[in-house]
């Protein structure tokens, strides 16, 4: 029996045709909470759409969004292609922003070609070291990392609000004192003055060139192929002389350096200093935005756009329905994406079928 | 002359390929009828059709001269039709009369009622001499057992026409043979039996009638008593097939591998190894024949660097491994096609070019110490195709999309372009169609004319006794048996096989317990 391969097994339907018609479904059903509420849908995704994309400034807040979801996007994705599913991003952003605003404060004065690097490296290590505690587990003693990931990120929410609310806070606050001047990144608003008052920044930039950087890393280097052959076969990776172990832990710390580089983008971009509770659920959201972008590095960009946009998006129809209805169509987006691979696959498959098949019956 | 199934010009289309092309097959009544051809030539198709699991697209079934419609296994059921898959379909947690039970319980005030149900098996197991321990259960009983319970299943549910699919796949010689006495058994009984397979030598040993299936085309219909193996086989293929492998007769040299008292204890504390001694040496294939589950595969992973062993040595080209991962051991000189291609051989999401760098990837020829070299490794991939003969010729397809033989040939490519000194190569064959395996068969001779050592392990008897020049039987872990040549009767390797047969020298087996003491 030959098989060639079809339409259906193409990069371009699983990336795009798939994940593309889950949103729209999610959207319509969407809709249909929006009229439960007695508003309008149109209106409400016009506003949506209009306040987020229409002008610079909603495009600035957008992109300020979409920057950590980035990072969070790449780091589930890259242990995801190990065949490993990172619930930690979410610990491991804040232990790497928390270490970069930490870093940032002792060393004052510091040239910023040195500093900017450093608060960099800082926001890595931090969250390499917390990608790396599960990652020894699994590998040394077959702990499961979902259970660890997830442990750990009790751990690092406590130990933060403890350090931040006790240790290195500026009295009567809940944050750090401001880092060093050296360490801020350039702003875009310093430079196109259109997207005045949006905190978007060159953090952006870093996580397109982290996109870039794991794409080469996955698709072209041997660490890439080691790291998908276990992923994919772990029994045909140790046939094949690679250690399991050693790729297991590795892409654990890629990945949380990763989430570390969260910190860019709020400590180093936007507050200057480290906030308690400045971020809850980026690195959950990271989950569903590399489920959404297929793992697919470039994917990441879009669907962390689009959740960038859902996101910005909720705090502008705010006035209009309750903004839980965004939490709900995030939601939803991630549901209907989540299950599209099995579902929509089938429903389109089909289709497709049926219409071969009169095609055949045609001829 | 009165026929139990009639397939009429069945067309059965998946998205892209032509399962069946207008097959017609035409069964009569109370005959084993033999349907054979290559893996992917649609006879299971047809046979899923038949029973239900498929719509054809075009053509008409007849069962027992009546025109009927099958819409599910509940349709064929009732008409008496009863199918035995390759992958038996039974729980193993439940006991045999369960397994047998399952779905067609007799109630008696909503409270199962086996007993009554059970005096019915035994009857029936009894007129069939279907002997299967009833209480227990289906994960303690072996496959032969498995698959008589899958008989006595139909039988149960009163087919009259039994379809088996690749039914000796997984038995020992003595188990098949027992089969075919079963089958022989229900042929006298009046039930019709169509046996799917493709070894030639059981469908002239149990069958009445032969369908030849290719490429989803009927392509002939035999009389087993006016035809022999090579016009089979060559209606298969579609080419003439050496059916005997062609082998000169070689001057062994130097131990390419050497096993001495290699001892493998698993985690649980079973000895799965006890005492290996071996030798491979250059320009011979030792086989080693046994039965499933004895050791061979402990004993492949042992050599490959995949287990480390309890105690012994093992030396290849002269180097002790014991204690090198499997990088280092391939780059000690070993090659080794896995017995398990999906499990341990490929990466089947990727592609076949990738799949043809496993364990080569840090090679310098295909990698910096970053980069992969991409054009090295395309290049690679279509010599390897080409040299191989991989279909489809893609190199960029995924491997999942290959049939088993390509699949096959994927790992032999790769695990041959090492060039190494010793090749383990176990069930090489394995699911690989006869135009394949004659193909893998004298890829493996020619490897052994150019000196290397070939280790071979294989659940296929005939493939044992046709390529080795020596041949090892082990039973529980135990080699029980060397023979210093091939020139054995099939019959006395199964006994060593079933440890109806021990060594028959006492001495050596009082020796090696005083070396275990």
């Amino acid at each position: 029996m030959k098989i060639k391969k079809s339409a259906l097994e193409s990069s371009f339907f699983q990336n795009f045709v798939v994940p593309l018609t889950a949103v729209l479904l999610s959207f319509l059903v969407g809709a249909i909470f929006i009229l439960i509420v007695g508003k309008n849908p149109i209106e409400v995704y016009s506003v949506l759409f209009s306040q987020t994309l229409g002008n610079s400034y909603g495009i600035g807040q957008l992109l300020f969004k979409t920057t950590p979801l980035i990072f969070a996007g790449l780091s589930v994705a890259v242990c995801f292609k190990a065949g490993l599913f990172n619930i930690g991003a979410q610990g491991q952003l804040q232990i790497g922003a928390f270490l970069t605003a930490i870093v940032g404060m002792k060393t004052l004065g510091v040239p910023f070609y040195i500093e900017i690097p450093l608060l960099l490296f800082a926001g890595m290590a931090g969250g390499g070291i917390w990608g790396f505690i599960p990652g020894y587990l699994k590998a040394k003693l077959g702990a499961h990392e979902v259970i660890n990931t997830i442990m750990l990120n009790f751990i690092s929410t406590a130990l933060i609000s403890y350090l931040v609310t006790n240790v290195f806070n500026v009295p009567a606050t809940v944050h750090t004192p401001p880092i060093s001047p050296t360490g801020h990144l350039l702003r875009f608003d310093q430079i196109f003055p259109a997207f005045e008052g949006s905190p978007v920044n060159l953090s952006l930039l870093i996580a397109v060139v982290t996109v870039v950087l794991v794409w080469y890393y996955i698709d072209r280097t041997k660490y890439g192929y080691e790291l998908k052959v276990v992923g994919l076969n772990p029994r045909a990776a140790e046939y094949g002389g690679i250690s399991v172990s050693r790729q297991v832990v590795l892409s654990m710390v890629i990945g949380g350096a990763i989430a570390g580089l969260v910190g860019s983008n709020f400590v180093m971009g936007y507050k200057y200093y480290y906030e308690e509770g400045f971020s809850t659920d980026t690195g959950f959201m990271g989950i569903a935005v590399a489920l959404l972008g297929n793992n697919n590095p470039f994917g990441i960009i879009l669907s962390s756009l689009l959740f960038g946009m859902l996101e910005y998006g909720g705090l502008v129809i705010n006035t209009m329905v309750p903004k839980e209805l965004v939490s709900i169509l995030q939601a939803i987006v991630i549901i209907f994406v989540i299950s599209s691979n099995k579902i929509f696959r089938r429903i389109i498959v089909n289709l497709i079928k049926k219409k071969k098949l009169l095609m055949v019956q045609n001829d | 002359m009165k026929y139990a199934v009639e397939l009429l010009n069945i067309t059965k289309r998946f998205a892209r390929t032509v399962a069946n092309d207008n097959v017609t097959l035409r069964v009569e009544s109370g005959v084993i009828h033999a349907l054979v051809g290559e893996n992917g030539a649609g006879k299971t198709t047809l046979m899923e059709t038949l029973y239900g699991l498929y719509q054809p697209d075009e053509g008409k079934i007849r069962v027992n001269e009546r025109e009927v419609r099958i819409r599910s296994p509940y349709d064929s059921i009732r008409l008496g039709i009863g199918m035995v898959h390759q992958h038996f379909m039974l729980v193993p947690p439940l006991s045999i009369l369960e397994n047998i039970v399952l779905g067609a319980e007799h109630v008696r005030n909503c409270i199962l009622d086996l007993k009554r149900n059970k005096d019915e098996i035994y009857e029936l197991s009894q007129r069939f001499s279907l002997k299967v321990p009833l209480d227990e259960k289906i994960e303690n009983v072996g496959v032969g057992v498995q698959q008589r319970v899958e008989i006595l299943k139909a039988l149960y549910r009163k087919a009259d026409i039994l379809i088996l699919d690749e039914p000796t796949a997984v038995l020992t010689p003595k188990e098949t043979s027992e089969l075919f006495d079963i089958l022989r058994q229900l042929r006298s009984e009046g039930k019709t039996i169509i046996l799917i397979t493709h070894k030639l030598n059981e469908v002239m040993e149990v069958s009445d009638r032969i369908t030849v299936m290719r490429k989803g085309k009927n392509v002939g219909e035999l009389k087993t008593n006016d035809t022999s193996p090579s016009e089979i086989a060559q209606l298969m293929v579609g080419r003439p097939v050496l059916l005997q492998v062609d082998k000169t007769s070689k001057q062994p040299g130097k131990p390419a591998l050497k096993i001495s008292n290699l001892n493998f204890v698993d985690k649980r504390g079973l000895k799965i190894l006890k005492n290996i001694s071996l030798e491979v040496r250059h320009g011979e294939i030792l086989g080693i024949a046994g039965v499933e589950g004895n050791g061979q595969s402990q004993l492949i992973e042992c050599v490959a660097g995949l287990l480390t062993p309890s105690s012994g040595s093992i030396e290849i080209n002269g180097v002790e491994t014991i204690g090198l991962n499997a990088r280092q051991v391939f780059e000690n000189g070993l090659a080794h096609v896995p017995e398990d291609r999906i499990k341990r051989g490929l990466v089947i999401d990727l592609s076949i070019k990738e799949n043809l760098i496993l364990g080569l990837h840090t090679n310098p020829r295909f990698s910096s110490w970053l980069k992969l070299k991409r054009s090295v490794i395309d290049q690679n991939a279509s010599n390897l195709i080409e040299k191989y003969d991989i279909r489809p010729a893609q190199p960029n397809l995924q491997v999942r999309g290959l049939s088993g033989g390509n699949q096959q040939k994927v790992i032999i490519a790769r695990e041959l372009s090492r060039d190494a000194e010793l090749i383990i190569a176990s069930q090489p064959t394995r699911g690989v169609d006869i135009g394949g395996i004659e193909f893998i068969h004298r890829t493996l001779i020619a490897a052994r004319d150019n000196d290397k050592g070939v280790l071979l392990v294989s659940a296929d008897l005939n493939e044992i006794l046709s390529l080795s020049d020596r041949i090892a039987v082990m039973f529980e872990g135990e080699i029980v048996k060397l023979f210093p040549n091939n020139q054995v009767r099939e019959s006395e390797l199964g006994l060593y096989m079933t440890g109806s047969m021990r060594k028959n020298d006492n001495r050596t087996e009082n020796e090696d317990q005083e070396v275990s003491a």
